[in-house]
């Protein structure tokens, strides 16, 4: 722009020498817009897409007897409305006793260390297996691999066998926590299951709440 | 000493590289940016290991928002001619007996998540205000005296067959608001569901 005027300041011969001049077209306006633009669709991009976790429950309708499963291989997480997560192995026997609750929680520390303690011989056969593919020595393609780390932890004999138990006013992201817990530690049986009363009993004493207030709810 | 004589013209920088570059960077983020239409709620998703990708056609997904409210909503299919949305409108319309005009119907086939009891439904297409919009957004009805997702889900389902169902529900939303839903879902026969997450990568190491 500042070109144009000094043009017409500097006409003063009368004769126009508009030859000299290169074609300069004004391009900051231009610059402008693209800038916008591009300014306004890179706030809105959204890069990472959402991801999902897939999780296929029992039909209701299906009438056959669930499985006897080893109590020895059972573990019990209650998770409670304060994202902490009380840990029980095997099962109550009225009779024995009351097993004793085991506090843990979310943390690198808490349920995932105890469940890869539990379930090392399917984790360490998931991650030979996944090395083997990264390093080369095994060539499978992408769905053989994941069917083939499926049929570890469905032929798996050993690792534990998780059942998962939600007191009512529990978090959806701790049940996603916990479900995502399994995956890391490559638990192949887990379920989500009702709690039992003797369970909330246990729960309760365990957090020192005197069984009275309950009832009056 | 002589002056230096300072030029009267100003430097002039060669700005075309940049607008180059601009251009470049602005045409890549035009093509790769995909609009959706607005959720009905900011759900802010738990986050997982998992690396599989959404689903982005034949997906019945269900929201649950943070304050426990439910919402639903439906693609259209896998190509335009499907008109999936405009089909469950028309089935659930005729099994509530509520009608709507062909235009809405219309409109409903560009527009997202909804909750609403149904007899709101209409009014909310009609609208174009983005807060009476929103104030809308009550929820959709899951009790079990006024069962409206599993009208809408058995509906969706019955028109596109091959439709997955998808959770995407706030990681403080209560899980038995989430547990009610799975139910709704189980008693029309899905069992399988997608939890929808965010990437959250975890390296896990034994000590041996």
């Amino acid at each position: 722009m500042a070109e144009i005027i000094a043009n017409e300041g500097g006409g003063k011969k009368g004769k126009r020498r508009s030859k000299k001049h290169s074609t300069h077209i004004d391009m900051t306006p231009m610059v402008d817009l693209a800038c916008l633009l591009l300014t306004f669709f890179m706030l809105t991009t959204a890069f990472s897409k959402p991801k999902v976790m897939e999780i296929v429950l029992p039909d209701p309708k299906d009438k056959t007897k669930p499985p006897q499963i080893s109590e020895a291989r059972t573990m019990n997480f209650i998770l409670d409305e304060q994202s902490k997560v009380y840990l029980y192995n095997g099962m109550i026997h009225p009779e024995k006793g009351s097993p004793e609750l085991i506090e843990t929680n979310f943390s690198k520390d808490g349920v995932r260390k105890i469940l890869l303690q539990r379930n090392k011989e399917v984790f360490n056969k998931i991650e030979t297996l996944r090395e083997g593919v990264v390093k080369g020595t095994i060539k499978l393609n992408r769905d053989s691999i994941s069917s083939r780390e499926k049929g570890i932890k469905r032929d798996d004999k050993t690792g534990p066998i998780v059942l998962i138990k939600a007191t009512d006013k529990v978090k959806y992201g701790d049940i996603v926590n916990m479900i995502d817990e399994m995956a890391i530690a490559n638990v192949g049986h887990y379920a989500i299951v009702k709690m039992s009363p003797q369970e909330q009993k246990l729960l309760d004493t365990k957090k020192g709440i005197v069984p009275d207030k309950k009832t009056k709810k | 000493m002589s002056k230096i004589k300072l030029p009267s013209v100003p430097p002039r920088i060669d700005m075309t590289p940049m607008v180059d570059l601009f251009f470049l960077l602005l045409t890549f983020f035009m093509l790769t940016t995909s609009f959706k239409p607005q959720e009905a709620k900011p759900i802010d998703t738990p986050q997982s290991v998992s690396e599989k990708l959404t689903p982005e056609k034949n997906v019945i997904t269900v929201l649950i928002s943070k304050d426990d409210k439910v919402f639903f909503n439906i693609d259209n299919g896998g190509d335009s001619t499907m008109h999936v949305r405009r089909k469950v409108l028309t089935e659930i319309s005729k099994y509530f007996r509520i009608p709507f005009t062909p235009e809405q119907i219309k409109k409903f086939e560009g527009l997202a998540s909804f909750g609403m009891p149904i007899k709101n439904l209409g009014a909310w297409i009609d609208s174009s205000d983005p807060k009476e919009r929103d104030a809308m957004q009550v929820g959709m009805p899951i009790d079990s005296l006024d069962n409206q997702l599993e009208r809408w889900v058995l509906f969706a389902r019955n028109i596109n067959p091959i439709a997955d169902a998808a959770i995407k529900g706030d990681g403080e939303a209560d899980y038995k608001v989430v547990k009610r839903v799975l139910d709704i879902m189980q008693t029309i026969n899905i069992n399988r569901f997608n939890l929808t997450t965010t990437l959250n990568k975890v390296e896990v190491k034994i000590q041996k």
